[in-house]
């Protein structure tokens, strides 16, 4: 029985999150952990700023990479 | 036995226990909600004229009501020591409320008139955009 027990709850746990019914995408609440400084790409704070810098003024758009403010796409 | 147990733990949702703001409590009064959060920028510059309207239209029947969507308590409660909220805090951790509430943004605004109707929602918080919002206030509480 116990056996059954653990071989179902390892299958169902193989699956991920796929098959729990949760929502994918990251909704405004949830943006918590996705602010943090520490999940922006690079080493260098200061440099990756200058090189963002660089790429929205040649490209003539920002956003996309990282977090400003708190997400409300109002810099 | 032990390792299931373990897992089934594993699988709980992390966060503490949610509130339950019931809207229905407020009938006859102007609620302006705000949903916020520590990691939020704007939503540490909204905090101050949130206490002022709160103080200056109380009187009159307005309700400022802060949802925090934080995982983790701790969290909000450190950003209210720097930025104290003279209104009343929810906690809304598994973010049940932004999800009925339509949040697309944070900080997310909510004004209920006093028949318990959405008259307005705004995201974001700007300084410059606070004489609307009063505006919009002093609209509902007529």
């Amino acid at each position: 029985m116990k056996k059954w027990i653990a071989l179902a709850l390892a299958a169902w746990l193989f699956t991920g999150c796929a098959s729990m019914g949760l929502d994918v995408g990251v909704e405004p609440w949830e943006r918590e952990l996705l602010s943090d400084e520490a999940m922006t790409f690079g080493s260098n704070p200061t440099r990756l700023g200058y090189e963002q810098h660089t790429y929205f003024s040649k490209e003539a758009t920002s956003g996309g990479s990282g977090f400003s403010g708190g997400g409300c796409g109002c810099n | 036995m032990k390792f299931i147990l373990t897992s089934l733990l594993l699988l709980l949702p992390n966060t503490y226990a949610t509130d339950d703001l019931k809207i229905e409590n407020y009938r006859g009064k102007v609620v302006y909600i705000d949903f916020w959060a520590s990691w939020c920028a704007p939503c540490k510059e909204s905090f101050p004229w949130l206490n002022e309207v709160q103080k200056k239209y109380q009187a009159q029947g307005l309700v400022v009501i802060g949802v925090n969507v934080d995982r983790e308590k701790a969290k909000a409660d450190e950003f209210l020591k720097t930025t104290p909220a003279q209104f009343p805090i929810v906690y809304n951790p598994d973010g049940s409320m932004p999800k009925k509430f339509g949040v697309q943004g944070m900080p997310y605004a909510v004004i209920i008139d006093k028949t318990g109707k959405t008259i307005h929602t705004h995201i974001g918080f700007r300084g410059d955009k606070t004489k609307e919002y009063e505006h919009i206030i002093e609209g509902a509480l007529k």
